[in-house]
């Protein structure tokens, strides 16, 4: 749960996870909040990792990841702790999880279904269709929600994350990286709320370069995957 | 190209390649950035000092007045050298990352390991305070890294 100056939300989403989510261990990403963020989550009962300065939703997210890796969980949860996202869902996406063997992770998406109660600002929402759009054409599988921080993984997508996680905005390329590693995965529909507390790390000045950013990335990764997919093929060697 | 122009080149030229060479000897510049620094004054000081040189590479590319040419050069020596540092740059924001990354994990695991409590009791105390610690997760089998309960 990467969390950056969400001292009013975090510990409400933290005993909502132990209270409606399946069994499991609460690792908070205090990403070098300057509030309470990371006492109100220990208070809560969380693990509590303290980055040295403000690495960024990437390199927390990243950090979750490693932690999970280096100590052998099959599964991570990666949920927001602004109170956005509903711990209770995880039910739902772990039921997706273990209904297809071959799933990596599923995510859950505002737009699958008709959503209810949450607001996407206009400009934001036309940002999210446009990489939509183009996810769907470059991977040839539906996507419509490519921002969503809201997932699931298994062990294998957590080794991968572990490795290597795009920084920034990374959750649009985290889906190329995903496609171009052979991993699966899936959205399944949620209804997000609106935050409970804190602010959006998303400025309107930074969604301008958010959209470039990520463009960016994408054209890169696309190139990149050209690259690897013409490339000699690395096989183990005996 | 006037004399005096030539003769100034050449100065500035080998004054970048003194300047330079001093300061690897101080350690001030490490080798990997001085190379760059030192072929670039070394290609403006072969320009300078070989004026033939200089003309037919500004016939070469169409430029007329020659000194232009010694400035062109120059001037693409120093975008390389910023593109380099950008390039630096990168790599080492990438590795304060990985860095501030272990550190944090490494300092809550540190936190969490009291030398005086052994495990066992830990876990016992864990399991008093919160009805999941310290047990095997139902579904992975994945044991809890063993350490006292957050924050006690």
């Amino acid at each position: 749960m990467p969390a950056y100056n969400e001292e009013g939300s975090v510990a409400a989403v933290v005993r909502r996870v132990y209270e409606s989510a399946p069994p499991c261990d609460v690792l908070v990403i205090d990403d070098g909040s300057s509030d309470e963020t990371a006492v109100r989550a220990r208070e809560a009962g969380a693990w509590v990792v303290s980055m040295p300065f403000n690495l960024g939703i990437g390199g927390a997210v990243q950090t979750g990841f490693l932690f999970a890796r280096d100590h052998g969980y099959q599964l991570v949860a990666q949920i927001d702790g602004d109170g956005q996202h509903d711990p209770a869902i995880l039910m739902r996406l772990l039921s997706k999880l273990s209904s297809d063997e071959s799933l990596d992770m599923v995510y859950g998406s505002r737009f699958l279904e008709a959503e209810r109660g949450y607001r996407v600002p206009l400009s934001r929402r036309v940002g999210i269709k446009l990489f939509a759009f183009s996810l769907t054409r470059i991977l040839g599988q539906r996507i419509t929600d490519p921002t969503s921080g809201f997932r699931l993984c298994n062990r294998r997508a957590i080794e991968l994350f572990a490795a290597e996680y795009p920084q920034d905005y990374p959750e649009v390329e985290a889906l190329l990286m995903l496609r171009s590693g052979g991993f699966r995965f899936a959205e399944v529909a949620v209804q997000m709320s609106n935050r409970a507390g804190g602010r959006s790390s998303i400025t309107r000045l930074r969604s301008g370069y958010y959209m470039v950013k990520v463009s960016l990335a994408l054209l890169a990764g696309l190139l990149r995957e050209r690259v690897k997919l013409t490339g000699p093929t690395l096989e183990p060697q005996v | 190209m006037h004399a005096r122009m030539q003769i100034a080149s050449i100065l500035f030229a080998v004054a970048v390649l003194v300047l330079v060479f001093e300061l690897v000897r101080r350690r001030k510049l490490s080798e990997r950035y001085a190379l760059l620094w030192m072929s670039a004054a070394l290609a403006l000081l072969l320009l300078a000092a070989w004026q033939r040189l200089l003309y037919l590479v500004s016939r070469a590319v169409g430029i007329y007045y020659p000194p232009t040419t010694f400035l062109v050069i120059a001037f693409g020596f120093a975008l390389m050298l910023l593109l380099n540092f950008s390039i630096a740059s990168s790599r080492l924001s990438a590795e304060t990352r990985t860095l501030a990354q272990r550190v944090a994990l490494l300092e809550m695991e540190l936190a969490h390991a009291d030398p005086d409590a052994p495990l066992e009791r830990d876990r016992a105390r864990d399991a008093e305070l919160h009805p999941l610690a310290g047990a095997r997760s139902p579904r992975t089998g994945a044991q809890r890294p063993a350490a006292n309960p957050p924050g006690a």
